[in-house]
């Protein structure tokens, strides 16, 4: 009998964690596709590699890769990732996390590990809602999108993820969507390789909730509308990326600079004491 | 005239929210908690409600919000789970500490580490010396009533404390059950017209929440919020009465089901109380002495009503759904002991259960009284239902 090949990704998975739960047509799992290519292509050690996630969908990356992994409370993704970063610095930290972890509930953990440049990477799947919990508006909700506790549309303006980022501080980034694999993968292993605090959004497709709410249509039409409506703008202005409902979406690599992380300051002042 | 409507739990703690009408909510989701604010939220968006809807970044946002619009004189509530309300924390003393009558659906889920997202009472268990009176819900029709009353308590004159309705995550929450309601002119009558106390938007008369208070003053504070704490107690059971004439519906500090003659006794409060009344049932039909007493107000804590109504028990058997983790027993049990101290010779046995979600059936109810039977007692509590 022909034993089936193992597939190249597998020795990145918990095998017996898997299916997944995440429905289909979700961007979750394609964006980490990309990150397991990426730490190919980036050639890290995977044993030297920490996944950190917060709590919704995207928060179930953490229980899904065969790496060291934390799944932990809502919002407090990044300052678990800064303990594991300090405490040892030889890892690449990475936290895989959704928009309402990220920038609601732990925006001031995301605005201030970036202004202290610290070294770890944050990869964010934005689908504008609160998927798990069934649907609810979010601080990047698009104004007018409909969810389940803004039936009548969003009248709260959202964040632009990239420029929050860049204007706090991120030496690195970036944003793409699931149908830009190759991009999105490159992207990723930059962010990896990058030292400092390195940020890169996926647009995701939210087919469940986010497109049943909005009549977008399932998880193949919201890539088309990618494919539609997606502009590559590498080196655009942060300012300039603002996504609207219905909008042409600037993709591409926004920032990518250098400068000394938190633990160089830090370092820089106590080496030879 | 009342309306009668297959309602969930959430739907329950909704409707106690559209009927009641608050000014302000602030709220942020967590499960199990999120349909209840998914249906206010239609409510609001309808305009079937003039309340101001916020829907905040985190709880520990939902709370402050809640505590600023209290105390600018608003009528105010919100709902939470779990790890939500554990963020609250620290805004939870404060809104009893500076007395606003909050009222908040607790909608019972366990706490991390590890994540679970069923009920348990560990969140509200350990809130319980926050300063918040803590009301218990066995079924969907005492999440309705018992909102309705909460807001009552909690504007009291004499109490002026935040309250919290607690209701067990999924089996109540996600449960469809009968529920009567009233006519929302009647709870509008009922707990009539909010008139908030030194309101900050009394530009006439300013005041000043929440500034220093150290060593000259700040003692006597928390004495007047003990004080606020025990004068509840009666406030409990006057709304209750009067809750009685409007609805038909009885409540108490705690309900005495065939408990009054029995020998062996069950202490146990929320949605298993349901469960334990169907094993007292079938143990009292086939001739045996055994009784519950299903606790609903947890705070102000009834000492006094539970030494009297527990006098004549040989065994009690108190029920936790939250593990006290501290090598004595669950909170129900450590105050209930307390309380029976020196005062009852009843041999008192603790049993943890049910945490994170984990199923509690008739048998398990029945072994209970079995055990009070057989003498079986420790000193440290017995864990029902677990794999050891």
């Amino acid at each position: 009998m022909n034993q089936m090949p193992e597939h190249p990704l597998e020795r990145f998975l918990r095998m017996d964690r898997i299916p997944h739960i995440w429905c289909s047509g979700c961007g979750i799992g394609t964006a980490v596709t990309c990150f397991m290519k990426a730490l190919d292509e980036a050639e890290i050690d995977p044993d030297k590699v920490v996944v950190v996630s917060g709590i919704g969908c995207t928060g179930r990356v953490a229980g899904y890769v065969k790496f060291d992994s934390f799944h932990t409370t809502h919002g407090r993704a990044v300052p678990f990732a800064t303990g594991a970063k300090l405490a040892n610095p030889e890892l690449t930290v990475i936290v895989f996390s959704g928009d309402g972890d990220l920038f609601a509930i732990g925006g001031n953990h995301f605005i201030h590990a970036a202004r202290r440049n610290v070294d770890i990477k944050v990869f964010c799947i934005n689908n504008f809602i609160y998927g798990m919990t069934g649907g609810q508006v979010a601080p990047t909700t698009p104004l007018g999108a409909r969810t389940s506790t803004s039936p009548y549309g969003c009248f709260e303006p959202p964040f632009n993820l990239p420029y929050l980022a860049e204007s706090s501080g991120a030496v690195y980034v970036a944003r793409w969507t699931p149908l830009h694999i190759r991009r999105l993968t490159h992207s990723m292993a930059e962010a990896i390789t990058k030292k400092g605090f390195s940020f890169v959004e996926i647009v995701s497709p939210c087919p469940t909730v986010y497109s049943r709410y909005n009549r977008l249509g399932d998880g193949l039409d919201m890539i088309k509308y990618y494919r539609d409506n997606c502009r590559i703008e590498n080196w655009a202005d942060t300012k300039n990326v603002p996504m609207e409902m219905g909008s042409e979406i600037v993709v591409g690599k926004f920032v990518d600079i250098d400068k000394p992380t938190f633990l160089d300051y830090q370092r820089g002042q106590t080496d030879g004491k | 005239m009342s309306t009668i409507l297959p309602l969930t739990g959430n739907e329950s703690g909704a409707e106690v929210m559209r009927q009641i009408a608050p000014d302000v909510v602030a709220a942020y989701p967590i499960t199990p908690q999120t349909e209840l604010m998914h249906r206010f939220a239609d409510y609001v968006a309808d305009g079937k409600v003039p309340t101001e809807l916020i829907l905040v970044e985190s709880e520990h946002s939902a709370m402050s919000a809640c505590v600023g619009a209290s105390a600018a004189g608003a009528r105010v509530m919100t709902a939470t789970s779990s790890q939500g309300m554990a963020l609250m924390w620290e805004i939870l003393y404060i809104a009893a500490a500076l007395r606003l009558p909050i009222v908040m659906p607790l909608v019972n889920r366990s706490l991390s580490a590890p994540i679970n997202i069923h009920c348990d009472h560990s969140d509200s268990m350990g809130a319980r010396d926050t300063g918040w009176l803590q009301l218990y819900c066995e079924n969907c029709q005492e999440i309705y009533d018992t909102g309705i009353q909460a807001m009552k308590i909690a504007e009291n004159k004499d109490v002026l404390l935040p309250v919290m309705v607690c209701y067990d995550g999924f089996i109540l929450s996600h449960t469809v059950e009968r529920v009567e309601l009233l006519e929302d002119h009647e709870v509008k009558g009922f707990i009539g017209e909010h008139i908030a106390d030194h309101p900050l938007l009394d530009v006439d008369n300013p005041v000043t929440y929440g500034p220093l208070d150290l060593q000259d003053f700040y003692f006597e504070h928390k004495r007047q919020e003990a004080e606020a704490m025990r004068n509840a107690k009666p406030v409990v059971l006057q709304v209750a009465e009067e809750y009685e004439v409007l609805s038909g519906r009885k409540y108490g500090l705690f309900e005495e089901y065939f408990s009054k003659d029995a020998e062996y006794i069950m202490v146990c409060l929320g949605s298993a109380a349901g469960t334990a009344k169907a094993a007292v049932d079938e143990l009292r039909a086939a001739g045996e002495n055994v009784g519950l007493l299903k606790l609903r107000v947890f705070r102000p804590f009834p000492a006094e009503e539970l030494v009297a109504a527990l006098a004549d028990a040989k065994r009690i058997a108190v029920m936790d759904r939250a593990d006290g983790v501290n090598s004595i027993g669950g909170p129900v049990f450590s105050e209930i002991r307390a309380a029976l101290y020196g005062r009852s010779s009843a041999k008192i046995s603790n049993y943890i259960y049910g945490l994170g979600g984990r199923d509690i059936d008739i048998e398990m109810m029945k072994s209970v009284f079995q055990d009070m039977k057989d003498g079986k007692y420790a000193e440290e509590a017995f864990y029902l239902g677990v794999r050891e």
